[in-house]
């Protein structure tokens, strides 16, 4: 008979390495959210007797796959016998019982929860707090506190989610080749979206968001292992790349430190090394899109010593190339950056002009910021001025609104 | 000549006002006219929260979380289709011509309960 306390602590680290899984495999045989993790829970409930009694099974997650079936099995006879409505029970119960559970179909199970929690039938909205809450295993409270909601919005999003997983039957299924880059856009978009309200660092608890940024790159890496398409290397390595500056960006008293000012030895060098070798994978399958190409951007800067060894030339051909293939505004003005880099403000400055000029991101205030950067560089300062002072109306993000205090102080 | 009969309510008080329809009365009036060698198709559906909106612009099919909410469109026509799941049901959808130009709401149908 083993120890209480060694089977406890065995049961809490299988929980915290094989929850996921086994909760994927069991969404699968039971084809909803809610009885898989009352089942999950039910197994490793039982485990923790079980296993003093009888010992740690070769492999706990069969066993708590196979125990949480058996449990479900046991709630779905005992419903059926007083619900008015018992086919879908049946159903289920017929599916489950023939079920086959092997260790290939585990790892595509991960997958189809990633797929099914990014479906685009949900809204994103939903999407991110039910990946955060499926795949991550976060809390309500924890994905409440890193969007700055009130966690009984954040369960309301969930539950009315996994309702319409159920009653829509959006199914639990990698989607076939020809749908693939469609509903493949929209998991990296879910994840790059996690990745950014982390690294954004805009508001809330700091801490949480950190937290939120390494989840992404965890999500990227998951996914990564289960299907190494190039465009998620791509946002892999974007993510690494960005996040290997997350100590240099912001000053200790929480400002904003800009690309060419920041302390590169600060700079993590194995997350650049990592996303540079991803970066290189994902260009060489000429299967790429924007994220490789955004990262292949950020690897550039990564590889610069100094902000002034910065090869502009690269950039401004990388950002022609997404230009080209996925044409955005935003994007323009990216390149409008690099082009004063390169060709000297005056070029810059009326790249920006361009874009404003045909009423395109007027209320994006990072355009009036570089608007007024440029100015400031030639020495127009009233334009300057006036650009900061609508930049400043625009931001709600108060890093941000004290780096454009700054800029207008000194102006005078 | 045919005629499509549609029904609208608040879904809030469908199912709690003193007045609201039970399902199996419902059933009840649809044999009826089925008796009556009138009846060609009728469905109840599942509430708006499970339906997802298809369009189609420039070759590319969009989806939407939710029933299609422009009131400067108007209801122009209907497919009643059996489908494995909603992957399923979305790829007819997106097929369907006037998806190029309008919206197709995607709902799956309720059995009512007798």
């Amino acid at each position: 008979m083993a120890e209480l306390l060694q089977v406890q602590a065995a049961v809490e680290a299988v929980y915290r390495q094989e929850s996921r899984r086994i909760l994927a495999t069991l969404i699968r045989l039971l084809g909803d959210f809610d009885l898989a993790e009352e089942a999950m829970h039910e197994a490793f409930f039982i485990a923790v007797e079980r296993w003093q009694r009888d010992g740690i099974p070769a492999s706990p997650r069969a066993w708590l796959v196979s125990t949480g079936r058996f449990k479900a099995i046991d709630g779905l006879r005992r419903r059926a016998r007083f619900e008015r409505s018992p086919e879908h029970l049946a159903l289920a119960l017929e599916a489950l019982e023939s079920a086959e559970v092997n260790d290939e179909e585990l790892q595509d199970d991960r997958l189809r929860l990633i797929f099914t929690c990014c479906h685009p039938a949900l809204s994103a909205d939903a999407q991110v707090p039910l990946t955060l809450r499926e795949v991550c295993d976060l809390t309500t409270e924890e994905i409440a506190r890193a969007f700055l909601q009130s966690p009984a919005t954040i369960a309301q999003r969930i539950v009315r989610a996994k309702a319409k997983i159920r009653d829509a039957r959006i199914p639990y299924q990698v989607p076939s080749l020809a749908e693939l880059p469609e509903r493949l856009d929209s998991v990296l978009r879910v994840i790059y979206l996690v990745f950014n309200e982390g690294y954004s660092a805009s508001s809330g608890d700091s801490l949480v968001r950190d937290d939120l940024s390494a989840e992404a790159i965890r999500l990227g890496r998951l996914l990564q292992q289960l299907l190494p398409d190039p465009e998620v290397l791509g946002l892999l390595a974007l993510m690494l790349l960005q996040g290997s500056r997350q100590r240099a960006r912001s000053s200790e008293q929480g400002d904003l430190v800009l690309l060419d000012e920041q302390d590169r030895s600060l700079w993590d060098q194995a997350m650049i090394t990592e996303g540079c070798e991803l970066v290189q994978q994902a260009l060489r399958s000429q299967r790429f899109g924007v994220y490789s190409l955004q990262a292949a951007i950020a690897a550039v800067h990564a590889e610069a010593q100094t902000a002034q060894q910065t090869d502009w030339d690269e950039i401004v051909g990388l950002y022609d190339v997404l230009l080209r293939g996925w044409p955005s505004p935003v994007v323009e003005l990216n390149r409008a950056a690099a082009l004063a880099q390169r060709d000297g403000a005056q070029v810059g400055l009326a790249a920006v002009e361009a874009i404003l000029a045909r009423g395109q991101l007027l209320d994006y205030y990072l355009a009036h910021s570089a608007r007024a950067e440029l100015c400031r560089q030639l020495g127009r300062h009233e334009q300057a001025r006036e650009a900061y002072r609508t930049a400043l109306g625009l931001t709600r993000q108060a890093p941000e609104q004290r780096f454009i205090e700054r800029r207008l102080d000194e102006l005078g | 000549m045919k005629y499509l009969c549609l029904v609208y309510c608040d879904e809030g008080l469908l199912h709690s006002q003193p007045d609201s329809p039970a399902d199996a009365e419902c059933m009840a009036y649809a044999e009826s006219v089925q008796g009556g060698g009138r009846m060609l198709a009728a469905e109840a559906l599942q509430p708006v929260q499970t339906a997802t909106t298809v369009r189609v612009r420039g070759g590319q099919v969009s989806l939407t979380d939710g029933p299609f909410a422009e009131t400067k469109e108007q209801l122009a026509g209907f497919y009643l289709v059996e489908a494995r799941d909603l992957n399923e049901a979305v790829s007819i959808a997106k097929g369907i011509p006037a998806a190029r130009v309008g919206s197709v709401e995607v709902r799956p149908v309720r059995d009512l309960q007798p």
